[in-house]
Parts: C-alpha cells; structure tokens; sequence
C-alpha cells in the first residue's frame, strides 16, 4: 500500500510513526512546537516534543548526551547551515565519542536539517556543506531525493545507533510521489538506480537527481540512453553499484551541486577512477557548482549552479559521436 | 592547617564515621594514582603518549561533590578524569592500562587519559575539547528527565570551560528545561597555562565566577573547594533541587591545582613529564605556589578526621600504604598487558 504525499511531509510522517514505535525517540528545535495546536506536541507531549533556544551548540550536545545515555534524539536545525556554529558538536564528538570509549557506548540521533534553497537565499542559506561531514568516520549523512526516500531513510536514521546527519533538500519540499504506507526503510548504503540506461552513467544526489532525470529524458531524443544513480548516503556510500554501472556504460558523469573542489562529485571520481579504471571509455567529468559561494540575484545563482543543460552537454562531451550512431 | 575546625557544616553532619572515612580513602586513593602517573614519566619513558591532566588539589571538591551521589546518578567530568570513575568504582588497573595504551585498558587502548570510560557506572564519556561536554551532562540530564528516572547529573568543567559558548548556552537550556543538573565549576586559579584573572571578566573585578548563574536565574553559591565537607553542604543542597524537579545550580568550587596543567607537550622521540606549576614555570609566583601546597586538601583533611578522633594517625597510615599499594599494582598490571592487535584499529567506528 502507498499514498500519494509530499517530500515534506514524507519527512514528518516517519517521525511521528516512529515516535509512536519508541518513547525514546524526542524530537526538538527552534521555532517548532510553540503552541497547543502542534499536531505533534498533542500527540507526544512537552516531555517528547520540545522548543530550543537559538543555541546549536547545545541542541546538538544535549542531543549526544542524551544519546549516550539511552534517548534517541532528532534535532530539527532547519538549515544546514546553522550546523555549523556547531560543529564541534557534529564533528568532534557525536561521531568520536563511541571509538574513543572502545566501542562502550552508541550515539543514535539524527541532525535533521534543508540545504540547497536555491530561491535567492544568498550566500549562508543556500549552501551544500555535506562533503564537510561525509568524510567524518562515525558519521552518517543521507540525502533523498524523492518522498519515498524522505520516509524510508528518516525511519533508517532514527533507528540507525549513530549520529545521522539527514539533509532534505529544500527545492524539494512540494514535490509528490508514491510513499509505501506502514513500516518503510531505506537501507543506508544501497544506491538505486532511478533510471535505468546503457550509454552513460550519471551520478546525482538531492535536487540534482530530478535535474539528471529531466537531462535523461532530454537526451533520449538524441538516441542516448542514460543511467542515473543515486547514492542516497554519501556515508556509506555505495561504490559497487557506481562501479557495476560504469561497467556497462563506460562513462561517468558526476553531478553534485555543492563547489567543485573536495566535492561528493571529487570523492566517487576517485572511487570509481581507481576500482573501475579499466570500464572507462571516456574521461570522467563532473557537473557542480562553481567554486564560490551562491549569489543572490536569479542569474548569478542560475550560473553558478549546475542544470540540466550543463548535465546534458556533459553527457555529451563523454558520449561522443561514436555512442550517438551505435544508438 | 589550623583552620581543619571549620570543617564539618549542617548537612555534612549527618555523615556518619563510616562515611567520613570513605571520604578520606578516595581522596587518598585519587592522589595515589595520579602521583603514579606523574611517576611514569620519569620510571617508565614512553609508556604513555600525548597529553595527561591530573587532579590533585581537586580531591576534596570531587570527593565532597560524589559523596551526595545516589548509585545510579550519572558523573560527567572532562578530559581531566582518572579521579571520578575511581570514586565510582572502576578498576584502577584498567585505568592504568588505559593510559598506558594497552589492550586491558578501560577503553581498549581507544581513548587514552583524556577520554575514559565506564558507561556501566553512569560515567559514559567525556570530551577532550573544553566546555563541549557541558552539553553532554544536560543531555544526560534529558535522558532522566524524559524517562523520569530520579536520576541527576553532575557536570564538572573548569574555570576555562565557563567562557565556552557551549557553558552560556547549556545553562540556559538546562535552566529553561529545568534539567536534573549540578553544574560544578572547578575554579583552580588557571585555564591551562593563563591566570584566570587574565581570561576572566568576574576574577578580574574581584568577583567569584558563581555569579555567572545569575544571568540564567538558578542559584550560584561559591564554595572552599578544599573542604570535602563544605562542598557536600552546597552540592547536597544543589543535588536536592535538581531530584525535586527545580532545575540546575552551580556551584564553583575554588581550590588549586597542585600539577601543571599537563605533561610538557614535547616531539618524540624527545621525552616527556610534568614541568613545574605554571605559578612558578610561567609567573615566577614561589609564593602562590608555596601557599597552595599548605592549603593541600589531603593533610587537611586527615587532620580533622583525627583532631575528631574519627581516624587514628596508624589507621591513617595503614589506608594511605593500601591506596599506594593498589596503585603500585595498577602500574604492574598495566605495563604486563599486551599492547593492541593493530588491526583492531578500525573497530568501533560504527555501532
């Protein structure tokens, strides 16, 4: 059984079936849950639902604390960027505190936070700053991509015994699709192939997998058949599924809309450069941001960020003449 | 020294002789050990790595504080950490072995003197970068309050930690949740190597830190953290309001740290050990040193147990040479335990 729902509400719908599985599970942050009407503080409580003070550092710490000692807290940051006044607290302990203490303690929570608004946000509030914790051992990061993905991996991080960094991507909140009804879970780790192709394979993450999907589509009127891939976690990220894919196309193209430099995009090229040189056929090219921070003005920011033409003629650039005539 | 009349205040009264002299045993029992620690430096070079902080001086305030604990209370200090899982009750070997890097360690070898362990007895962690575990303890707090335990949480950080943005923000929220807290500030006179009347804005007015508390509306007392008895009253009173639902309190607990605040940060292969107290090895200050050393908390504390007749000079003795024993075979045990298989190295990461 699925019901036709939101990106957003996907999201919401996981919290509360998973609040009504287990007491341990506490959801708070700023500006949520101010008044008695809150559909989830009527269901839950005060004790369970709860209101934060503008004090990442704290949300978060308490948010370990309570963690290591049996509760299973999601902090609701909204923008991923407020993470960073806290990231002490994301990077240096949530996800250090079980190896130091030799594998004594666990640390279940989940940082719940948007990224990506590109809506003229400007330059703190539109940012991709998950290469900054995908490299941080301990931590997860997931990032769906469809309203399916939003149920099924924020049921798989609340569950999940480590720190869960879930970044919703904003240009996605209003976007519909099938969402399985009841117990759903999207395994951390797997990618799916959200299209299958023969000709090349594109990599994408977040909005950019609805970007790559509409370049797929775009591109088949030119005889060539894309696969698109979406890791869904960059940690764990699933490099065999990658792998297996450029097996049978032969080319990669990596999309990832945060800045080039140290990007997603960098880490699975240089996965897939060394576990699937000898599938390659053509060089692998990334698409992403320019390496500057996001502007505010429509054009600047339409510049700056990949779209579905700078995917397209990427493709195109690896496909070369020879792949069009096959087709 | 001839001040040990003033020991013994209201509600320390009712601790009974038994009680009294477990006191003095963990105060002697923390002392022991780390004076082992500093010790090795110099009797076994290269047993331990990085960087080691002791607590001598701090034995009375951290005795006094867990002598108001009931059993399941959780215990949050910070990097500075052999004495409080000793109180608890954790193997002195294993912590040993621990900071000697070693496959018995209490950790496995995983976190060394900065980040032990003993989650079995309500010490879950601590953090090696100042003020963040301020945020744990009332996280610690969370997880009684929602599950309505009776549990409290005692927090222990220094007079640096009181100037992170993670104290001004943890204070508020616990304050704002009523939290389940004691909040103690260890006010040893130095954060790391500068005078805290240097880094400080109240020391440097004169005032004490406790005041801080004003500004998140909880009580703040200022207590002579020498006095293991003087800081059970305050930290009894504190622990009571926490159990009845009123919210934290804190309390800076002043008294001075007897080491420097950790070994000398040397590159190996050179050696490394405790260099003199920053009083005299930075300020030149013999006096302050001088003047510290015969307010030592142990002697002080020893002398009123027997001006009380609670505790004769040999039974005295006889606990001081069982507490060295029991360090002298800490040190064995953790110098006869294997080191790590390296390849352990990539477990834990993920539970």
């Amino acid at each position: 059984m699925s019901r036709e729902m939101m990106y957003g509400e996907a999201m919401a719908v996981s919290i509360t079936e998973e609040m009504q599985r287990d007491a341990n599970v506490i959801f708070y942050g700023q500006n949520m849950a101010m008044t008695e009407r809150d559909p989830m503080l009527k269901m839950f409580g005060r004790n369970r639902v709860r209101i934060a003070p503008i004090s990442e550092t704290a949300e978060i710490g308490i948010a370990v604390g309570a963690a290591i000692t049996g509760l299973r807290p999601i902090v609701e940051l909204w923008m991923s960027e407020f993470m960073l006044v806290a990231m002490d607290q994301i990077i240096n302990e949530a996800p250090r505190l079980r190896y130091m203490s030799g594998g004594q303690v666990k640390v279940p929570l989940v940082l719940k936070a948007g990224y990506g608004f590109a809506a003229g946000w400007a330059g703190q509030h539109s940012n991709c700053i998950y290469h900054t914790m995908m490299g941080i051992p301990g931590l997860k990061v997931a990032l769906p991509s469809t309203p399916a993905d939003a149920k099924g991996l924020m049921t798989a991080a609340i569950r999940d015994d480590n720190p869960v960094v879930y970044l919703h991507h904003y240009m996605l909140t209003l976007d519909t699709g099938d969402v399985p009804e009841g117990e759903y879970i999207v395994p951390f780790g797997v990618a799916d192939i959200k299209r299958a192709g023969n000709d090349v394979t594109i990599v994408a993450t977040g909005w950019m997998v609805k970007k790559s999907l509409a370049a797929a589509e775009q591109l088949t009127r030119e005889g060539i058949s894309a696969e698109v891939i979406d890791p869904r976690t960059l940690a764990p990220l699933d490099v065999e599924t990658i792998v297996k894919s450029v097996k049978k196309t032969g080319r990669l193209v990596l999309v990832d809309q945060a800045p080039r430099q140290s990007s997603a995009a960098a880490v699975i090229a240089a996965e897939v450069a060394e576990k699937g040189f000898e599938h390659l056929s053509a060089p692998i090219v990334m698409v992403t941001a320019l390496d500057a921070s996001v502007p505010y003005s429509e054009p600047l920011e339409s510049y700056l960020l990949p779209n579905e033409d700078k995917i397209s003629d990427a493709v195109r650039s690896v496909v070369g003449e020879h792949a069009r005539m096959r087709a | 020294m001839n001040d040990h009349k003033s020991l013994g205040k209201n509600l320390a009264r009712n601790l009974g002789k038994d009680r009294l002299i477990w006191i003095y045993t963990q105060m002697i029992r923390i002392r022991e050990f780390e004076e082992h620690v500093k010790r090795t430096f110099l009797e076994h070079p290269g047993a331990m790595r990085g960087h080691t902080h002791l607590a001598d001086g701090a034995e009375a305030s951290i005795v006094g504080t867990l002598a108001t604990r009931n059993a399941t209370d959780f215990v949050m200090p910070t990097y500075r950490c052999h004495a409080h899982p000793l109180v608890l009750g954790t193997s002195a070997k294993k912590m040993m072995a621990e900071l000697y890097g070693r496959k018995d360690g209490l950790c496995k070898g995983f976190g060394g003197s900065m980040h032990l362990a003993d989650p079995d007895r309500y010490f879950p962690g601590t953090s090696g970068i100042v003020g963040q575990s301020i945020a744990h303890a009332a996280g610690a707090a969370l997880t009684a309050q929602v599950k309505n335990t009776g549990q409290i949480v005692y927090c222990f950080f220094g007079d640096g930690a009181s100037k992170q943005g993670a104290f001004f923000e943890t204070l508020n929220l616990a304050a704002l949740w009523k939290l389940p807290v004691v909040f103690i500030l260890e006010n040893n006179e130095y954060q790391a190597y500068t005078h805290v009347a240097l880094e400080d804005a109240n020391a440097q007015a004169g005032d004490p830190l406790s005041q801080k508390a004003a500004a998140f509306s909880i009580p703040g007392v200022t207590v002579d953290g020498n006095d293991p008895l003087l800081v059970y009253d305050e930290v009894a009173k504190a622990a009571e309001r926490a159990r009845t639902g009123l919210g934290p309190s804190l309390i800076e607990s002043k008294f001075y740290r007897l080491s420097a605040h950790g070994n000398a940060i040397t590159i190996p292969p050179a050696p490394t050990q405790f260099p003199e107290h920053e009083a005299i090895g930075v300020y030149g200050n013999k006096a302050e040193y001088r003047a510290a050393k015969d307010r030592d908390p142990i002697p002080r504390f020893a002398a009123h147990l027997e001006s009380e007749k609670i505790l004769t000079q040999s039974e005295r003795q006889a606990l001081d040479d069982k507490a060295r024993v029991e360090m002298d075979d800490a040190v064995a045990f953790a110098l006869a335990s294997p080191l790590p298989e390296p390849e352990e190295a990539i477990k834990y990461v993920y539970a």
